[in-house]
């Protein structure tokens, strides 16, 4: 089958795909691999917004910038940055645990609305701040997020609870984060023995009563 | 003019977003229309249809001391008046139909005009005004008071060149390919709100502030009301329109620099100026205190152009996109990276702005007109 060539900006490259690899070397459109089922995406430069939008299974690698998108499954790795609101809604239902991993540094908003799966941002490169924007962890109740930092946000909301990551913590995270050395070329040694923080949601102090107590 | 787009029960909202791009050489380097369409072309789903334009600046060297009126008219009478009050109040140096490539893709013009033109000694002096003032009264009056007719670009070696259409048709329409500037914006416009008409296409331009717009506002009435008591009106049909005016009024007539703008109108939220140190919690407190009903609320992502420079902002939630390339003495700056890499591969540079970051780059020759001049950078 003669393989299919993208343009430049192209929306919607993989929407849906349940099968097969797609390579990418031109920045794409919004909304890379939305709903992606399976299929695995690799982007050797940028990727823009909305990249694994609603993504339900499969492996999108940027081997740049970008952010991740209202995840219910499969796993995003960002060798750079991610920009605001990256992992928004994300969600989990069983073995469906969507998995995002960010090399460097991300934007406000991180996991904003987060119901489920696991967030690692390391923060290569920032180690003398906190590696994420502001905001991090907004209406999150549910899921957990990894920051790799000595550097734990000033402006958490009430409904996120943090602690430093022990061992039994790491089980989640430790796979992920191999697994973004070994694409990306990493030391996954030196990275695991780093010191982590655990966000996760604060279930005494839970997110519905911001609005309404009921 | 037409109204296009609203739906059959009369309502105006069609849910959307719009494109924004530009193009800008540090050194100068005067570049013809022809790139800036190229770029803003590969967002082309991201308009449409009903709204494209385009500023340049550096574009009228041969008249660089004259004011450039653009004037959309509705009709030959619209003209006379408009001509007329002109005569009264301006010394018309030159002026001519702006030429225009007819084209399917492009329909109902109104008559399009351009005047480049000095205020009368004696008018100026009677009014005791400064010049942009002067220039900034006569532009509302007309705008205001003369039905079908609109002065909507009115600065000096600039101009802005917009209409109905998808913006790629708008820039072979108005032929920008034979003008040449130092920096250019453009959109692409997929109306929300309001119903897309010539006069409501971005950019929108007050002297030679232009702006260009994706989002909306939704302090859209605060802010009118707030700057309609500083003698603007807004009656263009859209809410970019107040953007236009809040620039005017703060920096030439508040003396704000832009950073500072950016501070009022995207000003941080209390719980971030908290946590910054004490002389800065106090300089962005005073700011969102004294100019609180300035503040812009909503979604936005906008380029401002300005003699000599660019800014680029995002509300300070960005719940818009934007991402600055640089390569050598060029900038670009747009709603998607792939409109950058379609005119430029190969940057050195390429990043996302955070919300509320004020982006500016001024002509290397000009730097020190804001407050830090060159580049704004966090990080």
């Amino acid at each position: 089958m003669e393989e299919k060539v993208y343009a430049l900006g192209e929306r919607y490259i993989g929407a849906g795909l349940s099968e097969g690899t797609i390579v990418l070397d031109k920045v794409p459109g919004n909304a890379l691999g939305a709903y992606l089922d399976g299929g695995v995406i690799e982007v050797h430069c940028n990727a823009q917004d909305a990249t694994g939008d609603t993504m339900n299974d499969g492996e999108i690698s940027v081997f740049g910038s970008t952010a991740g998108y209202a995840m219910r499954g499969g796993a995003i790795y960002v060798r750079d940055d991610a920009g605001y609101r990256a992992g928004i809604h994300m969600k989990e239902y069983k073995e469906k645990v969507p998995a995002l991993v960010i090399g460097g540094r991300t934007g406000s908003f991180l996991g904003e609305y987060q119901a489920g799966g696991v967030i690692v941002v390391l923060g290569i490169g920032s180690e003398d701040r906190q590696p994420v924007g502001n905001f991090c962890g907004t209406g999150m109740h549910g899921g957990r997020i990894y920051l790799r930092t000595e550097h734990l946000p000033k402006d958490l909301p009430e409904q996120v609870s943090a602690r430093k990551a022990d061992e039994s913590d790491m089980a989640a995270a430790a796979p992920l984060i191999r697994r973004w050395a070994e694409k990306f070329g990493g030391d996954a040694k030196a990275l695991l023995a780093s010191s982590y923080y655990l966000l996760t949601p604060n279930t005494k102090n839970p997110y519905r009563q911001l609005y309404v107590t009921n | 003019m037409l109204k296009e787009g609203r739906s059959a029960a009369g309502e105006n909202r069609i849910p959307a977003g719009c494109a924004v791009s530009s193009i800008f050489s540090r050194s100068g380097k005067r570049l013809d229309g022809s790139e800036i369409v190229r770029s803003i072309s590969i967002m082309h789903e991201r308009s449409n249809g009903l709204g494209g334009g385009f500023a340049g600046y550096g574009i009228y060297p041969e008249y660089a001391e004259q004011y450039a009126f653009h004037v959309f008219y509705n009709h030959q009478k619209a003209k006379e008046e408009c001509e007329a009050f002109l005569n009264r109040h301006f010394d018309l140096v030159n002026l001519s139909k702006i030429p225009i490539r007819k084209m399917p893709q492009i329909t109902d013009e109104p008559l399009i005009w351009r005047y480049f033109v000095t205020p009368l000694h004696t008018k100026l002096m009677e009014s005791q005004l400064d010049e942009d003032e002067f220039v900034v009264r006569c532009v509302n009056r007309v705008n205001t008071e003369i039905d079908g007719a609109y002065i909507y670009s009115s600065g000096k070696n600039m101009g802005v060149f917009k209409a109905v259409g998808f913006p790629e048709d708008v820039g072979r329409f108005y032929r920008l390919e034979e003008y040449a500037g130092y920096c250019w914006t453009a959109h692409g416009r997929y109306p929300t709100n309001t119903p897309g008409w010539w006069g409501g296409a971005h950019p929108f331009a007050l002297l030679d502030h232009t702006i260009v717009h994706n989002g909306e506002i939704s302090s859209y009435d605060a802010n009118r009301r707030c700057i309609e008591m500083y003698g603007y009106n807004c009656n263009l049909l859209t809410d970019t329109e107040v953007i236009t005016y809040i620039f005017d009024y703060l920096v030439r007539r508040q003396g704000l620099t832009l950073e500072e703008v950016a501070n009022v109108i995207a000003a941080p939220f209390w719980t971030t100026i908290q946590n910054r140190p004490p002389k800065e919690r106090e300089r962005l407190t005073y700011l969102r205190n004294v100019y609180s009903s300035l503040l812009i609320t909503g979604p936005f992502s906008i380029l401002v152009g300005f003699t000599g420079g660019l800014m680029a902002l995002n509300d300070r939630l960005k719940l818009r996109s934007m991402v600055v390339g640089e390569k050598d003495d060029m900038v670009y700056i747009a709603s998607e990276e792939s409109a950058i890499r379609v005119v430029q591969p190969d940057l050195d540079r390429v990043w996302s702005p955070a919300g509320g970051e004020a982006v500016i780059y001024t002509l290397d020759r000009v730097k020190g007109k804001t407050a830090k001049g060159g580049v704004n950078r966090a990080h």
